[in-house]
């Protein structure tokens, strides 16, 4: 087998075994979208008059319009988790020995990534199985579809916290990213209400919402879920996560990054 | 993705339909707009508006004779209903209707229209032939809804205000019976080969289910969506899918579609559609329902046997009525 294919799957393997023996973590990464879906949306079911806007083709709840960005939330809050136990890894001294491998270090950030990206995943499709036995579903095709999309944003806000995790010396910073990444980033998009909902109060957060690059991951999750293409937003997240990326890598870089100083 | 294949092989589908011989054209659903003084004509294969009318003032009830060959519009504001060809979407001539006519109904002889006249508390029965009023009913206050059985022999009037069913007899156009209903009765129809008739109610909230042979009551649908004030639960048309199995019931501006079992009479699901759903017809199979929305100024399409929404399209403002017209050769 291809050397960089086994550095890949042991990352992998590893990071999988980590997430089942922390099985207290996989149910804490399905109740925070399952309150949101079955508790916030609940109560704001007959609140907010959706009219029909692209990829939807007749009216929704609201339930139904915040699935998509609660997959997304899942992919947020578990690249966030990753930045975090990367900086354990750090501080255990198991990144040490990690980038000590003779493989390039951008092959190991990328596979890292993607053992954490995987994980995500498995938890959006637990999330996406528990919300249709509660009858909120989406189009057959649409779980399918979705996959490339959730690969896709679930690399770019990895690699966003991979980014954040060059930057953070300790644990205890990690309150600052929930703070000033997470819950903006969160907020600040179509996650929880459409953009002319929003443009409705102000054209500046709209604005604000309309650049967020999770509003793009957003709502290539939700096109993908209904069988159909939003080729501003792949396009978007897509340059987003060669830009993230790129930034991670030159961060991880000893020569020249933020692991210098450390 | 998905959606571009299956777009390409309509369009397969389609040109294959092109090129086979005496296939049909695809049917249409034509809906009155009530603030446009329009129709609009929805091709049912492309679910898309093809064709807008203009017609007289204030159109709401909507209908075609037996064969298709004319189309009866009520145009309220302008007291009269309206014969209009529907190849050319032009009026043919105008019938003496009495003032304000609501809704109507066309007897199963193909030729005599029973026509509630809102404000007259009047029912107008009109030789469509002869293009005369045949006899004139007193009924109770605001008439709106009209049906008439299978047979011919019963129509019924409900009038708003005097919360009531009225019976009319039509060798006689007399009143033989009158029955209570809940506030506000909207829409009639008979069931079941015309022995029982359903009533719905629109401030009562319910459905009053009687036995035609008798005139008693027989059963009462409740309704309920959940998140929704019972206020805003306001049932007005209904249509049975085939075989009379289920009534989908238009729950005006609890914005819902309830599926009811016209056996058990209890509902078993809720579609949601757009606001303040009024109407509602069927397609050729009654696979499909199309739903009118009057404030949203759309129909929302209902595949009836997985009971979900498809599609909203927009049609004029405040959409009405909904008749089907199957167009092919």
């Amino acid at each position: 087998m291809n050397p960089a294919i086994v550095v890949l799957r042991a990352i992998v393997a590893r990071e999988f075994l980590r997430f089942i023996h922390q099985r207290e973590r996989f149910i804490a990464a399905l109740v925070r979208p399952l309150v949101w879906l079955l508790v916030f949306a609940a109560g704001f079911r007959a609140a907010l008059g959706l009219s029909i806007t692209p990829p939807y083709q007749t009216y929704i709840t609201y339930e139904v319009y915040i699935v998509p960005g609660l997959c997304a939330m899942i992919l947020l809050f578990n690249g966030m988790q990753s930045s975090l136990s990367l900086v354990y890894d750090r501080e255990m001294g198991s990144m040490r020995l990690l980038l000590t491998s003779p493989f390039p270090r951008w092959w190991l950030l990328l596979s890292r990534l993607l053992a954490s990206t995987t994980i995500s995943i498995l938890q959006v499709y637990t999330f996406l199985l528990i919300a249709g036995l509660f009858g909120i579903t989406m189009e057959p095709w649409g779980y399918v579809l979705v996959f490339p999309s959730l690969v896709l944003g679930g690399v770019m806000l990895g690699a966003l916290g991979l980014l954040l995790s060059s930057f953070i010396k300790q644990l205890e910073n990690f309150a600052g990213v929930m703070n000033f990444v997470i819950f903006p980033m969160f907020f600040l998009s179509s996650a929880l209400y459409p953009l002319w909902k929003m443009a409705e109060s102000s054209t500046l957060l709209r604005d604000i919402c309309a650049v967020n690059p999770f509003t793009h991951v957003v709502e290539m999750i939700r096109f993908s879920l209904y069988s159909d293409m939003n080729l501003a937003a792949f396009g978007w997240s897509f340059g987003w996560t060669v830009l993230l990326l790129g930034a991670a890598v030159w961060g991880y870089d000893p020569a020249r990054g933020m692991a210098r100083h450390r | 993705m998905a959606r571009r294949f299956k777009s390409l092989a309509a369009l397969l589908t389609s040109v294959a339909v092109a090129t086979a011989p005496q296939l049909a054209m695809s049917d249409e659903i034509w809906v009155t707009n009530e603030k446009d003084d329009t129709i609009s004509v929805i091709d049912i294969e492309t679910m898309e508006v093809v064709r807008t009318i203009d017609v007289g003032e204030r159109p709401r009830g909507i209908t075609f004779s037996k064969d298709y060959s004319v189309l009866y519009v009520c145009a309220s504001d302008s007291d009269t209903v309206q014969v209009i060809d529907p190849e050319t979407g032009r009026v043919l001539h105008e019938l003496p209707s009495g003032e304000d006519p609501e809704q109507f109904v066309l007897a199963p002889d193909d030729r005599h229209l029973y026509i509630a006249n809102e404000d007259d508390a009047i029912t107008t029965v009109v030789d469509t032939q002869t293009r005369t009023v045949v006899a004139q009913i007193d009924v109770g206050i605001e008439p709106e809804g009209m049906a008439i059985s299978p047979d011919g022999k019963i129509a019924i009037t409900t009038s708003e205000t005097t919360n009531m069913a009225h019976w009319i007899d039509t060798e006689t156009q007399e009143l033989f019976a009158n029955t209570l209903v809940d506030s506000r009765p909207r829409h009639a129809e008979f069931i079941k080969d015309g022995t029982e008739l359903w009533v719905s109610s629109e401030i009562g909230g319910t459905i009053t289910i009687f036995d035609v042979a008798t005139q008693a009551e027989k059963g009462k649908i409740d309704f309920e969506v959940t998140g929704v004030h019972p206020d805003r639960v306001q049932p007005v048309g209904f249509e049975m899918t085939a075989g009379d199995t289920h009534a989908l019931v238009a729950l005006g501006p609890s914005n819902h579609v309830a599926v009811v079992n016209a056996e058990t009479y209890k509902v078993e699901d809720y579609i949601l559609v757009g606001r303040r759903v009024w109407h509602m017809d069927f397609n050729a199979d009654r696979t499909l329902a199309f739903t009118t929305n009057g404030v949203s100024g759309d129909v929302t399409v209902i595949d009836v046997a997985k009971r979900k929404a498809l599609r909203s399209i927009k049609v004029g403002r405040f959409p009405w009525g909904a008749a089907f017209r199957p167009t092919g050769s």
